[in-house]
């Protein structure tokens, strides 16, 4: 019994450590963006790879969520004579939920788990030693630029996914399942609100902000050898995508 | 110049320096000696901060860096040049651009300037025409030439060498010992050198320091140190199977 109460006790105590490192990086990370935000070209080759490089992706995933939500909304509103209503749901899903949350979990899964990986390479072959030797800070060059990049990049992408679904369920919606176009986007018109738009645009640069933490803090601290590395891009990308969807949550009863 | 004083650290449990005590004299190369896994580089990087001491005092030029706040460390760290095992060249970057990195972020020095720098210690260091080259191109001799181009670029007052040579042939291992003895002629530094290079270490270095479990076991010049009659030094330098220092863990 006793010993139960030890383990337990010690993961508490872990974990808890665990959670005030995390916290720790996000904050020296945000502070140094504020005080030395680093060279502009560090900041743009970083937005470049989150956010640019994650256009594709995004445009693709976009277009077919757009589509399904399109083929869906159609026969369920169609059960209620109310296909005219298509733009209205389409658009508030995508704008609402699923531009926010699937562009983060799309970033995670392309760029969020290379940055893990690079920078516990870095890690293990000593390259952060390196900086740290020369009296540089490595957070300025690894992880500051990276979490101003996230930050920019997500509500872009998360604008672009919306903009791109809204037109994949028109695609289906209108010219497959023949819903008058005019209705799809007057129906849009009336029901989206400035509100929807910028809670949009809170998640998305929350998870912005999460996807650079947790892939820098878990590639930062990555173990030894390949394995570490792998194992830390692995935890890197699952515990990304669980806080996104659990911040997700918190976040909608707060902004809805 | 630096000092360690009653320093002790331990990971998980086990404990890899044992209230060590070293004195590295200004100017001078020490040598660090010892067994594979004894700690050479942990204590090498205790001297520059990337560690901390779990007890004891690391003093660099009369400042204990043990715990010190990042902002006063990185001013100590200015005083240092490091040469890795590995080199730790940025993989991402070029020749150039790696040699070039410490000054375009700590210099207001024009892109001129830099590129006059870098092409001279590359020079220095015997390597011209790579300047377009990734480290993942280079050999093992040629990464630790642009490692020390880069630890010798900003002028530091002390370099640590962590196993300059390991993994080079004879030859390279040779020519890289020369060139660190001649680059300390040149610019006057401090340095620590971690090896286990016997004899060659002791053509090197000024003086010599033997690390047992943990400890400084001996402190001398090379020839005291090739005169000890310490079991273990004396089982070290000669290499013999027979002595307190069990193969196994050579091995």
């Amino acid at each position: 019994m006793l010993f139960i109460a030890e383990k337990l006790g010690s993961l508490t105590l872990s974990l808890l450590r665990e959670m005030g490192r995390m916290v720790n990086f996000l904050f020296y990370a945000l502070f140094l963006i504020v005080r030395s935000p680093g060279k502009p070209v560090h900041i743009l080759k970083q937005i470049r790879f989150i956010g640019a490089k994650s256009f594709f992706v995004i445009f693709l995933t976009a277009s077919f969520t757009g589509m399904v939500l399109g083929l869906q909304g159609y026969y369920t509103l169609a059960k209620f004579g109310s296909e005219g209503l298509l733009g209205s749901v389409v658009a508030l899903s995508l704008i609402r939920e699923l531009g926010p949350v699937l562009s983060a979990l799309m970033v995670t899964g392309r760029a969020g788990s290379a940055i893990s990986a690079e920078i516990g390479i870095m890690r293990i072959t000593e390259q952060i030693d390196a900086l740290e030797t020369m009296a540089l800070e490595p957070y300025k060059y690894l992880v500051s630029p990276k979490v101003l990049a996230a930050i920019i990049s997500l509500p872009l992408l998360c604008s672009i996914f919306d903009v791109v679904g809204i037109y994949g369920g028109y695609l289906v919606g209108v010219k497959l399942l023949g819903v008058n176009p005019g209705a799809y986007f007057h129906e849009m018109e009336k029901s989206v609100e400035w509100k929807d738009v910028y809670s949009g645009i809170v998640k998305s640069v929350s998870f912005g902000i999460i996807i650079a933490w947790v892939c820098c803090y878990k590639g930062y601290f990555a173990g030894h050898g390949a394995e570490g590395v792998s194992r830390a891009t692995t935890a890197a990308v699952v515990m990304t995508s669980v806080m996104v969807l659990i911040w997700d949550y918190f976040l909608t009863s707060v902004l809805l | 110049m630096i000092k360690l004083v009653n320093v002790e650290k331990s990971f998980n449990g086990q404990v890899v320096l044992n209230r060590l005590n070293l004195d590295v004299p200004h100017g001078k190369i020490t040598a660090v000696i010892g067994p594979s896994g004894e700690g050479k580089s942990v204590l090498l990087k205790h001297m520059i901060g990337l560690l901390t001491p779990d007890r004891g005092e690391v003093i660099v030029d009369g400042e204990n860096i043990a715990g010190m706040g990042r902002d006063r460390l990185n001013r100590v760290r200015e005083k240092f040049g490091m040469l890795f095992q590995n080199a730790a060249l940025f993989d991402s970057m070029t020749v150039f651009e790696n040699v070039a990195f410490p000054l375009e972020e700590k210099t207001r020095f024009s892109a001129a300037e830099i590129a006059d720098r870098v092409h001279e210690a590359l020079e220095h260091v015997g390597l011209t025409g790579v300047d377009n080259k990734y480290p993942d191109e280079l050999s093992g001799g040629m990464k630790k030439r642009v490692g020390l181009a880069r630890a010798l670029l900003l002028g530091p007052k002390i370099i640590l060498f962590d196993e300059p040579t390991t993994g080079l042939d004879p030859i390279i291992c040779r020519a890289t010992h020369q060139l660190i003895k001649d680059t300390h002629v040149r610019f006057g530094f401090t340095s620590v050198v971690v090896s286990h290079e016997i004899p060659e270490i002791f053509d090197v270095s000024d003086q010599v320091a033997m690390l047992y479990r943990g400890e400084i076991i001996e402190v001398g010049s090379p020839e005291e140190i090739q005169r000890s009659n310490h079991p273990v030094v004396r089982q070290f330098i000669t290499g013999s199977l027979e002595g307190p220092i069990l193969p196994i863990r050579l091995v």
